[in-house]
């Protein structure tokens, strides 16, 4: 189960609008592909990888992180444990 | 470790076998116990019900016996002694469980006051057919300690004993009374408590950790690891699954073998020290009695009766049964011509006496249908043939 | 618990047996989505992780006992009710959650579940509902939606299926809620809530099996399960539960329906016994505050 950890911060982590920015945070290896977070995503972060890990699945990719706001519920909907999103307020990147 | 002052009735009762049992169990530090009605064990979990509120104990009747015989594994887990009373039936409707308990080795005591099956049977009326189903009535290679009172007093006596074990081996303990034993009134005798001694539950000394193992055996003890307390952040798991060490699932055959060949061994290969009998007269016998629970009372008369007769006849009583005193009993049949096993079927005991004997004396069954006794003159017309 | 995370970990592993994963469940499957939602609501309950324990039965929900990093038991099938009884009886300072499958739940062990809700037991029940006995391949359950396939059900089910909130509120649970696996902010909640309720507490999570529900009844894959439940869920708590039944290719009526108060088993026992026996009673130490 080992597998890089995709934080995606920094300059596509920073929001100039709203009081928060997100982070998220993938394991590819541990994906089964369902698209629950892809699907669910409230602000479309995420699409869906066209390569495949190596069970075979198309894991997540992160595809607009500007639009994150670290609300989660990409964690909460994975079945998996594969994914999950971390929540800051903006004024924390100061 | 002496019992708890709080739950022994010090002094002379006068107790039926279901009672005394009660107070058995309490003087053992049974504080929670779960049942479920059923003739003609109720009056055990009656007075149950009376004296647990009196020495701070709990008793909760539950919908079942299925669920009787599994709430007290969760009890027995959360650091509790513990039993279920049954008879018949809700010891068939138990055999689950105690696969269960044989597998997660989890202490506890289910108390048969058996009477005449199969199935609903002879409510009301004695039996001791219940015994090959005490030893691998559940599914699955295992085994379990089953131990037949003759008396009130016993029902009292090895009611301790039953819990003891139960905690020195983890097992379920098939405490094997019958209806005979539990409706008979007598002198039951309680001592004072600190003549009592108890065999508390075994903790690990190790401290919680992500590598705690479940199942490691500690103390130079070979066969029966200590338990963990729950609650206290050792985080085990526990599993009616085939499990390694750790406690964890495991569907191999190396590790299901690693685990049954530990958990019948830890009886098999200690059958001495758990071994408890009695023997009458059997010096010189060229004939032996053999019989548990009440019949071992009933073949007592028999061995007077041969004995006015010049037979020379002895009585060899196994108290517990399963596993079944070996050792003594191959020391007996070397000197002995036949063996005769009276007992309330026909014919269970009586399998494992062959099987030892092997053929080197002869083994003749006094088979009983249940519902009554043997006639102790049944059983010497029977002695008298063989001695001829 | 939080100082041993990094913000890189997954907010579960803390609480589970990683080195027990990969899990069973299937691709699309919901009952990691109800692990997960669990994990959240212990976090902001700030709960002793020591002092909670986790009882399953059999079956695929039944391997959550498995993967959670508490004292934890995976007992027989039908049965966790009754062993989380027997635990809590004689552990009443622990939090004790009930996680299963319906089939485990309410068909074998359908009279510990009226039994234990009738008593009120101090016991969190999570039934995870996936209409089917899915370890087992398919066969028909005690939820099956009328007229829906199962391999044993080969042409359709005819047996009307337990409408599980109102059996758990007519029962005497103290709390019924039902949600899917979409809802998974108010499963959090739900759960926050029953964390600390005193008595038999009931969420019925209805879940998504496509591998074997799903695909034996053409409803497609864990997505089109879960995008149904967003579509066809209707949210009406306190709703009566008589009116809560779910029908093939129907509306499924989520939302709280129940919370009430009443006095748990041991805290009717103590209440019974201390009244009755007076001064010979010597309390059983329920932690009942008294």
């Amino acid at each position: 189960m080992v597998a890089a950890k995709v934080g995606s911060k920094g300059k596509n982590g920073t929001k100039k609008k709203g009081k928060f920015f997100g982070e998220v945070f993938i394991v590819r290896e541990r994906c089964k592909g369902c698209g629950f977070c892809v699907e669910f995503c409230p602000t479309k972060v995420l699409a869906l990888d066209e390569a495949m890990n190596e069970k075979g699945y198309h894991p997540p990719i992160i595809v607009n992180i500007e639009a994150c706001n670290g609300c989660d519920l990409c964690g909460l909907y994975c079945p998996d444990f594969a994914i999950h999103g971390i929540r800051h307020r903006n004024k924390e990147v100061g | 470790m002496k019992a708890d002052p709080k739950g022994v009735l010090t002094g002379a009762h006068f107790l039926d076998g279901d009672h005394a049992c009660c107070e058995g169990a309490l003087a053992a530090g049974c504080r929670c116990a779960f049942g479920y009605p059923i003739t003609p064990s109720t009056e055990v979990v009656e007075r149950i019900s009376r004296r647990f509120p009196m020495v701070g104990g709990v008793f909760l009747q539950m919908e079942d016996e299925i669920g009787s015989s599994i709430a007290i594994q969760g009890a027995a887990w959360g650091g509790k002694k513990v039993m279920t009373v049954s008879s018949g039936p809700g010891i068939s409707l138990m055999m689950e469980h105690i696969g269960l308990a044989a597998m997660t080795e989890t202490p506890c005591v289910f108390v048969n006051v058996q009477r005449g099956g199969p199935s609903t049977g002879l409510p009301t009326l004695t039996g001791q057919a219940d015994m090959m189903q005490a030893r691998w009535g559940s599914h699955g290679d295992y085994e379990t300690i089953a131990i037949c009172p003759n008396s009130p007093q016993e029902c009292f006596d090895l009611a301790i004993d039953a819990f003891n074990l139960a905690e020195q081996y983890r097992i379920p303990v098939m405490f094997m009374m019958d209806e005979s034993v539990g409706h008979m009134t007598e002198r039951v005798v309680i001592p004072e408590a600190d003549e009592i001694d108890i065999v508390e539950r075994r903790y690990t000394k190790k401290p919680p950790s992500d590598d705690y193992e479940l199942y490691a055996l500690e103390d130079d003890n070979p066969f029966v690891p200590p338990m963990p307390p729950v609650g206290e952040g050792y985080r085990f798991h526990v599993t009616g699954l085939t499990h390694d060490d750790k406690g964890y699932p495991a569907m191999d055959a190396q590790t299901q073998q690693k685990l049954i060949r530990r958990i019948v061994d830890k009886i098999r290969l200690n059958a001495d020290a758990i071994a408890k009998y009695e023997e009458y007269q059997t010096e010189d016998a060229d004939i032996i009695l053999v019989a548990y629970g009440i019949t071992s009372r009933v073949v007592i008369r028999t061995m007077e009766m041969a004995r006015e007769k010049g037979l020379k006849v002895g009585v060899f009583r196994p108290v517990i049964v399963w596993p079944f005193p070996e050792t003594r009993l191959k020391e007996l049949m070397d000197q002995t011509k036949a063996f005769v096993v009276a007992e309330l079927n026909y014919g269970q005991v009586v399998l494992e006496v062959e099987r030892l004997v092997a053929g080197r004396a002869k083994v003749v069954l006094a088979g009983h249908g249940g519902g009554d006794i043997h006639d102790p003159k049944e059983i010497l017309r029977l002695v008298e043939e063989v001695a001829k | 618990m939080s100082k041993e995370t990094n913000k890189e970990m997954n907010p579960v592993e803390p609480y589970l047996r990683m080195d027990r994963m990969p899990h069973i469940w299937c691709s699309g499957c919901g009952i990691g989505i109800v692990v997960n939602c669990f994990v959240r609501a212990l976090q902001k309950s700030k709960v002793d992780i020591n002092k909670l324990a986790v009882v399953s039965g059999i079956g695929c929900t039944g391997r959550i006992a498995g993967y959670f990093k508490v004292d934890s038991f995976h007992t027989t099938h039908g049965r966790p009710i009754p062993f989380a009884t027997g635990l809590k009886t004689a552990r009443p300072d622990m939090n004790v959650w009930v996680f299963s499958g319906e089939g485990d739940l309410v068909s074998i062990g359908g009279n510990h579940f009226i039994h234990a809700a009738r008593r009120n037991a101090d016991l969190k029940v999570i039934c995870v509902n996936n209409f089917t006995y899915a370890m087992t391949g398919g066969q028909v359950g005690p939820t099956a939606p009328l007229h829906s396939i199962a391999t044993t059900a080969p042409y359709g089910t005819y047996d009307q299926p337990f409408n599980l909130p109102f059996l758990a509120e007519s029962s005497g649970a103290v709390y019924v809620a039902r949600w899917t696996t979409f809802h998974v902010r108010q499963l959090v909640k739900s759960m926050q809530e029953i964390k600390n309720k005193p008595g038999f507490s009931f969420l019925e999570v209805i879940a998504p099996c496509p591998t074997i529900y799903q695909r034996r009844n053409r409803l497609g894959d864990g997505l089109a399960g879960m995008r149904y439940y967003k579509e066809r869920s209707k949210v009406v708590n306190g709703a009566d539960t008589r009116n809560v039944d779910i029908k093939l290719g129907g509306d499924i009526i989520v939302g709280k329906f129940i919370d009430r108060d009443r006095p748990t088993q041991l805290e009717a026992m103590d209440q019974e016994l201390s009244h009755k026996l007076g001064d010979k009673y010597v309390p059983y130490p329920t932690g009942v505050e008294r």
